[in-house]
């Protein structure tokens, strides 16, 4: 079984996460140790069990949809690296055709 | 000085709250800068606050220190990171900093602790040194060491911290000071930069078992920005807080307290509760048998919610950006790269793998059905006993820099605290005495209460027998 496989930098490429080489020398057998101890689960009888996602029995209860009070806009750009025109700056993200 | 001993003497006229606010402010600068409980504190905007306290209510006047993962209007909020430590300021309250002013309290200083809650040292605070009070060579424990190690030092009066698998609890223990983390759903996680979001709760550090009890009656309640607070009545925990533990079945885990517990903890321990035996209660053995998947099941489910969290700090509205990014992805990435210390990143690359096309049902939805399994040992032992009792950590604070190379090894040290997480129960760590371990001389050591969902007025009144 391959299940315990973990490749670190394509992991780290799907969680937009840059490692270098040294990183990902220190973390692959890291990972692969606490992975291989993950797997003792696989001994468990799981069948006709319910997975708890919540620990309570309420959750993802909505609020009633009533207009209120928000972060005023220069709260919200207070914090960002690069704005312009009260708006927050980034590269651009649509290249041309 | 306890929060109550303080309130007295505000109500008494002997002291005012800017002059405890200006004593603390003195202690932290001729202690602090050994123990490196405090990030940052704004002495000014308390003093502020502080003309204006009413001491008429519940805790007028009282400073509380608050972890550097909750927000608090204006103030720095850089959860032991670098990512946020540049110039991030909170542009609003947290629910729990909301409901602390409502009761008359003030929020003053911002205490270190483990980068973004992970760890169990604070040695991953990508900022400061935080040092254990009772021997400064030694860890305060973690995540929330700053908040356990102010209140142990006496700057601070009370803090607020969060516990995801310990972080409370396993702090108080090392630090000698009462820590409680409340039931999943009692008190509102609005305002707290999450960790892993079906397992964080906050709550208080604090002197005395009374005045964990005034805190969390504080902060305690239904808040509709929180979807999953629950809609319940808070009882008054003081009410009962005297009621002691005559006639009351205590249960002893048979899995925690098997090999692996440092003998001074064990000893420890067991005068604690052979004292509780004295006062009334009746010791019982039981199994939680699912004990030893707790560890596995907790680092599936924690990574998995902290990598996607943690998506949200992209360097793009708030926090970190690298210069001069060659793309849109680029800027993600490295940004990411600069900000983020080796125990997120670990944990964000385990998180995103135990959730990826492949391995998700094999691991992160395997790991779901073991909690119900963890959930379901504690349901089936709170019908026999009123509360479940245990060390809180294997053994008392280790030297700073003698944490084991492998960062498994430190998980498993939270065997005791992870599993009251995943099951949403609440859990307290009381000083029960003191013992040598590892060259040093009486080092503090925590007995843990776990109580069924929402009993914290059973929880507290335990304490309460307990405290020495």
């Amino acid at each position: 079984m391959q299940q315990s496989d973990i490749d670190v930098r394509h992991v780290a490429n799907l969680a937009r996460l840059e490692l270098n080489d040294d990183e990902v020398a220190v973390f692959q057998p890291q990972l692969e140790a606490i992975i291989e101890r993950a797997r003792s689960l696989m001994q468990l009888d799981v069948a006709n069990i319910e997975p708890t996602a919540h620990p309570s029995p309420i959750f993802g209860r909505m609020r009633n949809d009533e207009p209120h009070e928000s972060l005023p806009p220069a709260a919200v750009l207070q914090n960002a690296p690069d704005q312009a025109q009260s708006q927050i700056r980034v590269p651009k993200v649509v290249t041309d055709a | 000085m306890t929060l109550s001993t303080l309130r007295q003497k505000f109500l008494a006229g002997e002291i005012t709250p800017e002059a405890a606010l200006r004593d603390l402010a003195n202690d932290i600068a001729t202690r602090d800068q050994q123990t490196g409980a405090y990030l940052s504190h704004d002495l000014e905007s308390a003093l502020a606050d502080a003309s204006k306290a009413d001491l008429a209510l519940p805790l007028g006047g009282i400073p509380i220190g608050i972890k550097d993962n909750i927000n608090v209007l204006g103030q720095p909020c850089t959860c032991g990171s670098k990512f946020l430590a540049e110039n991030y300021l909170s542009p609003y309250d947290a629910t729990v900093i909301r409901k602390l002013r409502a009761a008359g309290a003030i929020p003053f200083g911002r205490l270190n602790m483990d980068e973004f809650a992970m760890g169990s040292a604070t040695e991953n605070s990508a900022l400061q040194t935080t040092r254990n009070p009772h021997d400064p060579t030694r860890i305060p424990g973690g995540s929330s060491g700053g908040s356990a190690a102010a209140v142990a030092d006496r700057t601070a009066i009370a803090t607020l911290g969060s516990d995801t698998g310990g972080s409370i609890r396993q702090p108080a223990s090392h630090c000698g000071v009462v820590g409680l983390k409340p039931s999943y759903g009692r008190v509102s996680r609005y305002g707290l930069v999450a960790f892993a979001s079906s397992l964080d709760q906050i709550g208080p550090f604090t002197q005395s078992v009374e005045d964990a009890a005034m805190i969390l009656q504080a902060i305690a309640g239904f808040d509709p920005l929180d979807s999953t607070s629950l809609d319940v009545p808070v009882p008054d925990y003081l009410a009962t807080l005297h009621d002691g533990v005559k006639g009351m079945k205590l249960g002893l885990p048979r899995e925690y307290f098997g090999n692996g517990i440092d003998p001074g903890v064990r000893h420890t321990v067991e005068k604690a509760i052979a004292k509780l035996r004295e006062l009334g209660a009746e010791i019982v053995d039981i199994s939680l048998p699912h004990t030893e998947h707790a560890v596995a099941t907790y680092y599936i489910i924690a990574p998995a919610e902290a990598s996607s969290n943690l998506s949200r700090f992209d360097g793009i509205r708030y926090g970190h950006r690298t210069k001069q990014p060659a793309d849109i992805a680029d800027l993600y990435r490295k940004s990411r790269e600069e900000g983020f210390g080796p125990e997120v990143k670990r944990r964000i690359i385990l998180g995103t793998h135990v959730l990826s096309s492949g391995y998700y049902d094999a691991y992160y939805g395997r790991a779901q059905k073991v909690r119900t399994l963890i959930r379901q040992d504690f349901e089936n032992a709170f019908q026999k006993v009123d509360a479940i009792i245990s060390p809180v950590a294997p053994s008392p604070a280790r030297k700073i820099g003698a944490g084991a190379a492998d960062p498994l090894h430190e998980y498993l040290s939270d065997i005791f605290t992870l599993s009251a997480n995943l099951a949403g129960i609440p859990g307290i760590s009381v000083p029960c005495g003191n013992t040598d371990f590892d060259g040093a001389k009486n080092l503090p050591v925590g007995l843990q209460i776990l109580a069924p969902h929402l009993e914290e007025a059973k929880l507290l009144r335990i304490a309460k027998a307990a405290e020495a």
